[in-house]
């Protein structure tokens, strides 16, 4: 039996009324208008990213986010209608369920409490399932949360478990991507040096954020392309690192964002889409669930030219090579022009779309969360609270995330304007 | 039906928990046979101790000593311990409110009496383990105790301080399960037996899976034909590994290729050799290079022949 999971026995759940408020009535809302309700980020809050924090426990690792979260919207536990949380496969740490001891660390008791799963996508669906409950008026004001504490366990092993019959051939994520990298490669004839550049990018605009894990004041390009070659084509300097760190966003109607002290971020699109890991006529280099999930976004936030109508996007790049790859897969460069538009420093910070200004899960990867700080980071931007990497300006920002086999998909897009219909 | 293949499966990993403040006091204390419980905002005492109040959610970080003897609030009998379990002997899983608390710690009790000894409202007390080292089972288990009434006042404070604080534990998981790869990949795996590979047809978009999984994930149709593909293939991509993965037994640098047999509508994966790493290539035709008793392909080699231009395979990546 493991110590954090005993039950405590009488007096935990015993029919103990909800946390009052502000007195204000929480739950379903009724009567309202027709068509979706605005979604407003008002509230976002992360760990200092480390590779462990072993001076809290999971509670205290992800009550520290959500405190953050609070305390940016300036909102008590109390003003929180309902808590969704997501992270990784719990094989990351071995707690199963991890949610069922996590409800007073959230603030939980007595409201709902739904977890999220989708594999390194989950940060994003997660916001995206909490932002749901607000545009169906199911609630007014929900917390959302992911997390990871990698330190607890080893994803590579939890990645690469033999199973019986199987050849065990898989080195970790790594060796999963890296075939699919080379085949962007030769399909777009992209020269060797573009992985380096963005790792190198990212790790320079990680050095403005001071939650990113990795800062490495003294990295040079040169650095980057010498670093020990992993699994080839990718090296070391170009992988996501392993952390531990918890990020949380409050979401609100517009009601809570009229009242709430900070410029909020408004939800303009968010969509999800899903394929297998494999299949025949998959195209592993552009999925076309990817494709298909920033359509849906686009299409919901009036969005044409991406490019041009987009400031700032924070992309799932766990692997460098993946932010050309994904700028085509998203609808900001033409086929086989992804690297173009790296090498031309187009997503630079001070670049015509900034692409993962925070530092990216390059910088930072705490699985399970990697996801959501993609998305709080484009609602910071927009919000104009995103510090030294502020993009100056801001005003549209796109969260990307993928997860599994390039299986899974979640983004939306957020604006400094409140949507208009 | 044909028999379908099963094999043992074990996931085991020590995992390793960060404790916190609250926890780790409480871990510690046990290694020190001293239980402590948190007081919550409303006053109770609540044990083993939360870092959160548990209906308010504000930090709560006030530690008691609470009583080593308890009344048992609820029980059930555990006829048949399994291992790992606190007891080889039958036992009950007892909720214990030690004295001092207003909540109840799952435990084992040892009656070695029996079911019939046990009850609702008995007195036990802690049986601490002869070796503690900060973790719960630092509880041996309850034992039964004379029925005297708990003794009167409220915990007294404790600060949670001692020396050499326990900060993680490790907690060693270990899932055993019996897998089996179902009807489809049991025909593939029994077909690899005599060195062929059979796929399976998708009869609407008439694909050939290799392996087989039994239905056809872009048609949601069941796949019944089965097709020979191969021997040989070609390398649609690639990678090579130069970092061990904990517990992969392969030397390293090996390749990691896609490969298309074939005939088949998508590549499956396997280790390229018998060529160094540096000259593997997309376009590489090769075959598999079987060995005695293995019932996979050990690798596949390059055949000599001529590379597939890219417009063959650029479907099959």
């Amino acid at each position: 039996m493991s110590n954090s999971e005993v039950p405590s026995g009488r007096g935990r759940t015993g029919g103990s009324s909800a946390p009052g408020g502000r007195g204000r009535r929480r739950g379903a809302v009724v009567g309202a208008g027709r068509g979706k309700e605005p979604v407003a980020v008002v509230g976002v809050g992360q760990t200092k990213h480390v590779s462990a924090r072993r001076d809290v426990s999971i509670a205290g690792l992800v009550r520290e986010a959500a405190r953050r979260a609070l305390e940016d919207a300036e909102l008590t536990w109390g003003d929180v209608d309902a808590v969704v949380i997501g992270k990784a496969p719990d094989f990351f740490e071995g707690v199963m369920m991890p949610e069922l001891y996590l409800a007073d660390a959230l603030g939980a008791v007595g409201k709902p409490m739904l977890r999220v799963h989708t594999a390194g996508s989950v940060g994003g669906s997660t916001a995206l399932v909490a932002a749901n409950l607000i545009a169906a008026r199911v609630h007014r004001t929900v917390l959302t949360l992911a997390f990871e504490k990698q330190s607890e366990s080893n994803a590579m092993w939890g990645l690469s478990l033999p199973v019986p019959f199987q050849q065990p051939l898989l080195a970790g994520a790594g060796g999963f991507f890296a075939p699919h990298v080379r085949a962007y490669m030769h399909r777009t004839s992209a020269p060797d040096h573009i992985g380096a550049l963005v790792a190198y990018k990212d790790r320079r605009n990680a050095l403005k954020n001071p939650y990113a894990h990795l800062h490495e004041e003294d990295l040079t390009l040169e650095k980057v392309r010498s670093s020990p070659m992993l699994w080839d084509p990718i090296r070391y300097s170009e992988t996501c690192p392993s952390s531990d760190g918890a990020c949380a966003m409050v979401l609100t109607d517009r009601a809570g964002a009229a009242r709430t002290p900070r410029p909020p971020a408004w939800m303009h699109g968010g969509a999800m889409r899903s394929e297998p890991t494999l299949f025949a006529g998959k195209d592993a280099v552009s999925p076309r669930a990817g494709s298909d999930c920033a359509a849906d976004v686009y299409r919901q936030a009036g969005v044409t030219q991406p490019r041009r109508e987009i400031d700032a996007v924070e992309m799932y790049v766990p692997f460098s090579w993946y932010e050309p790859m994904w700028l085509e897969n998203l609808g900001f460069a033409e086929e086989g022009q992804g690297w173009t538009m790296t090498e031309s420093g187009a997503t630079e910070l001070d670049g015509d779309l900034p692409v993962n200004p925070s530092g990216g899960v390059l910088s930072t990867n705490p699985i399970g969360a990697s996801g959501m700080l993609r998305f709080a980071e484009a609602a910071l931007q927009v919000r104009g609270l995103a510090g030294a990497h502020q993009v100056e300006g801001a005003r549209r920002a796109l969260g990307h995330a993928y997860g599994g086999g390039a299986q899974f998909f979640s983004m939306w897009l957020v604006a400094a304007d409140p949507p208009t219909s | 039906m044909d028999d379908v293949l099963t094999a043992p499966m074990v996931v085991e990993f020590p995992f390793t928990r960060s404790l916190g403040p609250v926890l780790s006091a409480f871990l510690t204390g046990l290694r020190e046979r001293t239980v402590l419980g948190v007081t919550a905002t409303d006053g109770r005492v609540v044990v083993p101790p939360t870092e959160y109040d548990p209906v308010t959610a504000e930090e709560v970080r006030d530690l008691v000593e609470v009583g080593q003897t308890g009344t048992v609030t609820t029980w059930a009998w555990n006829g048949a311990p399994r291992r790992g379990q606190p007891l080889a002997h039958p036992f009950a899983w007892v909720l214990v409110r030690l004295d001092g608390a207003d909540t109840a710690l799952l435990h084992a009790l040892d009656a070695p009496e029996g079911p019939g000894s046990v009850s609702t409202g008995m007195r036990v007390r802690v049986r601490w383990a002869q070796e503690r080292t900060g973790a719960i089972t630092d509880i041996a288990c309850f034992e039964p105790a004379p029925h005297d009434p708990p003794p009167p006042g409220r915990p007294a404070a404790h600060p949670g301080t001692f020396p050499e604080p326990v900060t993680g534990i490790v907690a060693a998981a270990r899932l055993d399960y019996t897998y089996s790869p179902g009807r489809a990949q049991t025909r593939y795996l029994n077909a690899l037996a005599e060195h062929r590979t059979k796929g399976e047809r998708c009869p609407r978009c008439r694909k050939v899976y290799v392996p087989p999984r039994g239905a056809c994930p872009t048609c949601g149709v069941a796949t019944g034909e089965q097709v020979e593909v191969g021997p040989a293939g070609t390398v649609t991509t690639f990678c090579v590994v130069n970092i061990k993965a904990k517990g992969l037994d392969i030397d390293v640098p090996y390749v990691y290729g896609h490969i298309a047999l074939d005939g088949a509508g998508l590549a499956l994966h396997g280790r390229i050799a018998g060529i160094p790493c540096d000259q593997v290539r997309m376009g590489l035709r090769v075959e598999p290079v079987w060995t005695e008793g293995g019932r996979h392909p050990d690798h596949y080699r390059p055949t000599g022949e001529p590379d597939a231009a890219y417009e063959t395979y650029k479907e099959l990546l």
